[in-house]
């Protein structure tokens, strides 16, 4: 038996989160709601068991929580997702942990990171064809063979997940850590894998005016992951709190502004012209050619396409929820472009390293110090689950567990 | 006679004085020693104004009577100061519209049909037509609004014209119809020593191009004080663009002045000195501080931006701008200057709810920044009532409020400029250029109702002087986040912000208070 926060399934607690964190007054409480009216319970669960030899036994070292983790437990992530998933689960996707078994080429005892996307390989079954041409997180078959639905490890109910002592994985998922990159880092990688994904997901060209829109952890690190494909682009950070505005300018943005003051700001930089409806935000007629969008919430799209010139685009990077006016989107002829987790470098045409090498090599040599706040034991889950609610508010970045912490 | 200014010293028996504070006031009781300028006591108006119009514009200085220099065939300008004077709006008739109305009657008289009126608005914004007509009067709006009744455009570059440059490389641009005019009939109100003379068609008609000449730091440096024209490169480059104009160009001027009667009967107490209130006037103040403070904020800016001014006329000059314009000053003089002997180590001011640039509007930091360390800080002839060094006090609540259409580019100066720095020369070198050429300001000051983009660097200009010679500055009852933005420190009260400065004026400081408005220039020897 193994120590785990597992994820039931609950209509009713469900849209009781998503009824409460609705609401202004409620959103101020999403971490008690988190903690408390989520379906989520800390009990000790049967060890998976490796579907076959391709699979390991992981032991978590530290497992990072996600906005996504966070969107599901208050009840604001999409239902769209809801066939995509069984039921009950451990969630935990971000993880650098130790394998338990000997693999043909990962001997037992290896410190790795995981790739959580459980695409064709780990379901052993022919390559849809997206994971034939290296694109695993557009995979068609994150339903099917050989084990239960499930889009990441953290959603399917056969592999457990990294909120917890133990889960299993397969070698496709596993990504050797070097001994240079400590696991405070390496946590790290996941995440900065999706953001250098999305990063990738639209060219942007020299000189081109970026907008990334949030400063926590997915913002950040897209920053990160821009900075090192276009270095001379400017790059604009639209930050809420005081410290993510610090973290952004030391990841080298050109200007961080609040988000009240963002329209105005960029209107002024890329010499726009700005308006003001009867009713909404303010928007622009010209403005910026590429906007990141990765808060996940609706107040931040409706930002994105409210700055992006015509014909611009914008990079939902963090899972969306909420309603949107997409007015914008229409009048302006935008292109919005989704950004979902990481794969292993696209088709022949436009192969390149995949995003986790990349990310590995980035979280070695990026100033992330200080990034990770001290991990709390499982048992500790309401804690750690408020302090990620608030950890804009309270000046950090990421909040992550460490299972085997008593 | 009217009595002269006269400078209080504070004692025991001395009661306490009223402070102006934004929108609002209060009776503040000064520390002993403290010396008070009053204003002369307002002058007599003039009693029958449209016969002094007429007169002067028959009599003129150094120039021929108006009707001769009318004829049929020519094309007149007429050009008037806009909604930035006088402080508040005064009662109607606006004396501009008396003046304005002579001078077209002697051109129907004398079959001028070429008329064409523009209001001198510079870079200010446009004024509306509510507005217009509020200045000209209903029957002027209504023969010549909108076709030959407008606003100045100094953006409108192809109705603008560069007339040449000065020996000192200042381009003057100014507005085509205007300066393509046989004769332009400037009306003109003078409130201040800076206003009119050289400053009227040359600055009033100009583009940013030309105004970057004089209003930039360092000219507002060197002008000590700006209401001291002889002493003031701001006015030596008014009056080198002036000359350019007269040479290409007949500018008849018509200038007016107003007495001190600035506050209506209703809250007459605030024109009189506060030892001299009755007991009528103690009651006024106590009901109208009373219902002033209870009343919501935005009906209480309502009420005071409807607040009008029962101002006389003093004097109306004609003819030629350099002959005029030193009548004018004596008039000016003559109803504000109050000599003061010697400096003090702190400036006291209470500042009102208006400024040029608030009017039927919000008073923004910026423009509570140029009201203090600008037009109040330089209401004064040879030297200022603040030592070199010094601290200045203000009084007033510095609220972070900007109007969204008529100030624009203010509040992406608060936020995004202010917060880089506040010297003067680093916003002009690094951002001036960046906010007067912006398309969207440039837009709104064209088709809004907006200041021109380049404006809040022009008041914050305009303090210059002022941060450069003082050592502190601190406003009673300041608004912290705004104050710190700019540089300021606030304070609770007038104990608080005289403990502040004892770091640099020691505990017993000599103090002056400005007692305005009404208007005073202080004659520092």
């Amino acid at each position: 038996m193994i120590l785990s926060l597992e994820y039931r399934h609950s209509p009713a607690r469900y849209l009781a989160s998503r009824t409460v964190t609705a609401t202004k007054a409620g959103s101020r409480l999403a971490g008690m709601v988190a903690g408390n009216m989520s379906p989520l319970r800390l009990i000790n669960l049967a060890a998976p068991v490796p579907p076959d030899e391709g699979w390991t036994r992981v032991a978590p070292r530290l497992s990072g929580i996600c906005g996504s983790d966070l969107g599901l437990l208050m009840g604001r992530s999409s239902p769209y997702f809801s066939s995509l998933s069984s039921t009950p689960f451990v969630p935990g996707h971000e993880v650098v942990g130790e394998t338990l078994d000997e693999l043909p080429d990962l001997p037992a005892g290896s410190r790795v990171v995981l790739d959580p996307v459980l695409s064709c390989e780990p379901r052993a079954i022919e390559a849809c064809q997206w994971c034939a041409s290296n694109r695993e997180s557009r995979c068609d078959h994150v339903t099917t063979g050989a084990i239960s639905p499930g889009v990441q490890t953290g959603s399917c109910a056969e592999t457990g997940g990294g909120w917890s002592r133990q889960f299993v994985a397969h070698r496709s998922q596993l990504h050797p850590v070097p001994d240079s990159l400590d696991d405070e880092r390496a946590v790290l990688v996941e995440p900065l894998a999706c953001a250098v994904h999305a990063a990738r997901r639209v060219p942007v060209p020299t000189g081109a005016s970026v907008v990334v829109i949030g400063a926590g952890t997915v913002g950040l690190m897209t920053l990160l992951a821009l900075r090192e494909i276009a270095p001379t682009s400017p790059i604009h950070v639209v930050a809420k709190h005081g410290h993510q505005q610090e973290r952004a300018l030391a990841l080298g943005a050109t200007a961080v502004h609040e988000p009240s003051r963002a329209a105005r700001a960029l209107r002024r930089s890329t010499k726009a012209r700005m308006h003001s409806p009867e009713w909404g935000a303010e928007f622009l007629l010209g403005g910026v050619d590429v906007v990141f969008e990765c808060t996940g919430g609706a107040a931040g799209l409706d930002t994105a396409l409210r700055l992006t010139r015509a014909g611009g685009t914008v990079v939902v990077s963090g899972m969306p929820s909420g309603n949107v006016d997409l007015a914008p989107l229409w009048f302006r002829e935008l292109q919005l472009v989704g950004a979902y987790a990481s794969d292993s470098g696209g088709p022949d045409e436009v192969a390149r390293r995949s995003d986790f090498d990349e990310a590995i090599e980035l979280a070695g040599a990026a100033p992330l110090d200080g990034w990770v706040e001290p991990p709390y034991p499982l048992r500790r889950w309401r804690e750690a689950l408020s302090h990620a609610v608030d950890a804009g508010k309270l000046g950090s970045v990421k909040i992550a567990f460490a299972p085997g912490k008593d | 006679m009217s009595r002269p200014g006269f400078v209080l010293t504070v004692d025991e028996r001395t009661p306490p004085l009223l402070m102006h504070e934004g929108e609002g006031f209060r009776l503040e009781r000064l520390p002993l020693g403290t010396r008070v300028v009053y204003p002369p006591d307002s002058l007599k108006p003039l009693r029958n104004v449209d016969a002094h119009i007429q007169h002067a514009l028959l009599n003129p200085l150094g120039s021929e009577p108006l009707p001769e220099l009318l004829r049929p065939d020519m094309r007149l300008t007429i050009v008037f100061d806009d909604l930035s004077l006088p402080l508040p709006q005064m009662q109607t008739p606006d004396v501009r519209q008396r003046v304005i109305e002579h001078v077209l009657e002697l051109a129907a008289a004398n079959g001028v049909d070429d008329v064409e009126l523009i209001a001198a608005n510079a870079l200010h914004r446009r004024m509306t037509p509510a507005e217009l007509k509020r200045v000209v009067g209903e029957r002027v709006f209504r023969s010549f609004f909108p076709e030959r009744l407008g606003n100045h455009d100094a953006e409108d570059s192809a109705n603008m014209v560069e007339i040449g440059t000065t020996k000192h490389g200042e381009v003057v641009e100014l507005n085509r119809r205007a300066m393509e005019s046989d004769l332009i009939v400037y009306v003109n109100l003078t409130t201040t020593p800076m206003s009119g003379g050289p400053k009227s068609v040359s600055v009033g008609l100009a583009s940013y191009r030309s105004l970057r000449h004089h209003h930039n730091v360092h000219t507002l440096r060197h002008s000590r004080s700006f209401n001291d024209p002889p002493n003031s490169a701001m006015h030596h480059s008014y009056e080198r663009m002036a000359d350019l104009v007269g040479d290409h160009v007949k500018v008849f001027t018509v200038e007016t002045t107003l007495n001190n009667d600035t506050f209506p009967s209703s809250t007459g107490f605030l024109n009189k000195r506060e030892w001299e209130w009755n007991v009528a006037d103690q009651a006024s103040y106590l009901a109208v501080k009373r219902g002033n403070d209870l009343m919501p904020a935005k009906a209480r800016r309502k009420v005071w931006q409807k607040t009008v001014a029962p101002y006389g006329v003093t004097g109306v000059t004609a003819g030629r701008p350099s002959d005029v314009h030193p009548v004018t000053l004596d008039n000016v003089h003559r109803q504000q200057l109050t000599e003061v002997q010697g400096q003090a180590d702190v400036g006291i001011f209470g500042l009102p709810y208006i400024c040029p640039y608030n009017v039927n509007s919000i008073m923004n930091p910026i423009l509570v920044m140029s009201l203090g360390l600008g037009y109040f800080f330089n209401l004064y002839k040879n030297q200022p009532i603040v030592r070199q060094g010094g601290t200045a006090i203000f009084y007033h609540p510095v609220p972070h409020e900007f109007h969204p259409v008529h100030h624009p580019s203010y509040i992406d100066f608060f936020d995004e400029v202010l917060t880089q720095s506040t010297d003067p020369a680093v916003l002009e070198k690094k951002y001036e250029e960046q906010f007067a050429t912006d398309p969207w300001y440039i837009q709104l000051y064209r088709k809004s109702y907006a200041y021109h983009g380049v404006h809040p660097f022009y008041m914050w200009y305009w303090g210059a002087h002022a941060l450069e010679h003082l050592s502190e500055v601190i406003f009673v009852g300041g608004d912290r986040r705004t104050t710190t933005r700019m540089g300021f420190k606030a304070a609770s009260t007038l104990a608080d912000a005289l403990e502040i400065a004892s770091h640099t004026v020691g505990r017993s400081p000599s103090i002056t208070y400005q007692h305005a408005p009404p208007l005073v220039v202080a004659d520092v020897r």
